[in-house]
């Protein structure tokens, strides 16, 4: 997919260590001390129980695919991608795109499991993919 | 609220319905107002309460003429317009004022002077999650969950294109619709992909339009020259503003909650129900709308409808303007709803379902952030 660099997303405060995390090749998720529950996207509380108390873990990277649509509305360039939600191991789900495979829906299977992949979206966000789990 | 205590006494839409490039987004609002008024037999003078959404309820006042004791700005998308008629509803019997307009104008496809979306800029949580990831409005968002619901229950995407086929049965009866002619699940299949697996013909127009309604107290409606619309029931619940973060994608929570909420108010079963509107942006719309409404069992929407029972002659006709795959969609279409609810319950549709005594009219906005339901019925209290 190309770039599209007249957009760029900004981190908060609440939000900035999990795009440190992803720069750093870590996919950092928080889960809260009190009740374990593991969410997103970053705050700094459980939305579950309300705790303050909350860690960013960095997590296995180990998802399967839980839906998707292949976008055919695209910038100047772009083939037909997939938009995916994928639902990671640890339980929270995360918008990406799916990675290392075609984009149709024969190579793009629900429940398939997935890893994540970085990429570079512009000198201050990278951005986790996902891509099919080798084997 | 108290079911029945309140009435919609003036209902229309604008003089124009589609492509309107004279008018700008408030003159929408304005000539919508204007037919509601003249429909209702009253002034801006007679008017001491408003609301809306995409624009402020000041602006809408001002530009009227109207000197009101209630405003009410929610902006929850499409299905604003419901929770305006459930606070409405409220503001009357709490005595904050007597009689309310709730308009809508939207300049979707011209966009004269439209106001669009407010965004929440490039630090929001839609912009640093969803975004980069190629989504490009609601096309590539709302419809996201089909394919989980799809796999779960294991319904063949013929019953989601088959959708738009039935949706156009009823466009075909009704002269305002912007499209008419009738179409196959090949046709369907021939229009563009849009988002796999929606095609064009599963995704709403996108047109220019407004309408606006009236609401007093019941026991005034009955002076007033319409056959007056009772509001039975109400309800409204929002879940989340990313749709990748919707608790379960094959079901919607806010539908859920609001209709549970407004059918308890008006007290009463599905079997009561003779006409049924569920916002339907996308084609998925009317199966999450059956099924969390409880008019079918999860899964089982899809062949309801196949088996025809919300087409022309079904038991539980659906959608019956065309919806907002063949109707008209501004953007925040649940204001078109209310208003075939308003004609059905009248008995003043173009394809009028016969002895429609009970309509439920359900709307969705921002995808499946928010829901509002209303009940309606023509009986007096």
């Amino acid at each position: 997919m190309s770039k599209q660099p007249k957009f760029s997303p900004a981190a908060t405060p609440e939000t900035q260590h999990y795009w440190d995390g992803t720069k750093r090749g870590e996919l950092l998720i928080q889960q809260c001390d009190a009740c374990a529950s593991y969410y997103f996207p970053p705050r700094p509380f459980c939305p579950k129980c309300a705790s303050r108390k909350v860690t960013a873990k960095k997590v296995s990277g180990k998802a399967t695919l839980y839906s998707y649509v292949i976008s055919h509305q695209l910038r100047a360039g772009q083939e037909p991608f997939a938009i995916a939600v994928v639902e990671l191991a640890e339980g929270p789900r995360m918008m990406s795109n799916i990675i290392g495979c075609p984009q149709t829906p024969e190579a793009l299977q629900l429940d398939m499991p997935l890893e994540v992949a970085f990429e570079e979206w512009d000198e201050n966000i990278t951005l986790p993919k996902f891509r099919p789990a080798k084997a | 609220m108290k079911s029945k205590s309140i009435a919609i006494v003036g209902a229309a839409e604008t003089t124009k319905l589609g492509v309107i490039p004279d008018m700008s987004e408030i003159m929408l609002h304005a000539d919508a107002a204007l037919n509601a008024m003249t429909d209702a037999g009253l002034k801006p003078s007679d008017i001491d309460g408003v609301a809306t959404a995409g624009m402020w309820p000041t602006d809408l006042a001002h530009y009227l003429g109207i000197t009101p004791t209630w405003a009410d700005g929610t902006m929850v998308g499409g299905c604003s317009f419901m929770l305006h008629v459930r606070h409405a509803a409220a503001a009357i019997n709490d005595g904050l004022c007597n009689t309310v307009l709730i308009t809508h104008g939207e300049s979707g496809r011209s966009r004269v002077a439209a106001a669009g979306f407010p965004g929440g800029g490039r630090q929001s949580l839609l912009a640093q999650f969803e975004q980069p990831y190629g989504i490009m409005g609601p096309p590539t968002m709302f419809t996201i969950p089909a394919l989980r619901y799809l796999k779960k229950y294991n319904v063949h995407l013929d019953r989601l294109a088959n959708v738009a086929v039935i949706q156009r049965e009823w466009a075909s009866r009704n002269p305002r619709a912007t499209n008419r002619e009738l179409i196959t699940l090949d046709d369907v299949y021939k229009s563009r992909v849009i988002a796999w697996p929606f095609h064009k013909l599963m995704c709403c127009l996108v047109t220019d339009g407004g309408g606006a309604l009236i609401l007093t107290k019941a026991e005034r409606a009955k002076d007033m020259p319409q056959k007056p619309v009772y509001i039975m029931g109400t309800g409204e619940s929002v879940e989340s503003p990313m749709i990748s973060q919707m608790e379960d994608f094959t079901t919607s929570k806010a539908f859920r909650v609001s209709a549970k909420k407004a059918f308890g108010e008006a007290g009463i079963s599905h079997a009561d129900v003779d006409h049924l509107m569920i916002y339907d942006a996308f084609a998925h719309l009317p199966l999450y709308g059956l099924e969390d409404l409880g008019f079918c069992k999860p899964g089982e929407a899809g062949d309801f409808i196949w088996e025809r029972n919300t087409a022309p002659g079904g038991k539980l006709p659906v959608n019956t303007n065309g919806g907002g795959l063949s109707y008209m969609h501004s953007g925040m279409y649940g204001m078109y709803a209310l208003q075939e609810s308003v004609r059905q319950v009248r008995g003043t549709a173009a394809a009028q379902v016969p002895d429609v005594k009970l309509s439920v009219c359900h709307g969705v906005g921002g995808m499946f952030a928010a829901s509002g339901t209303i009940i309606m019925s023509n009986e007096a209290p």
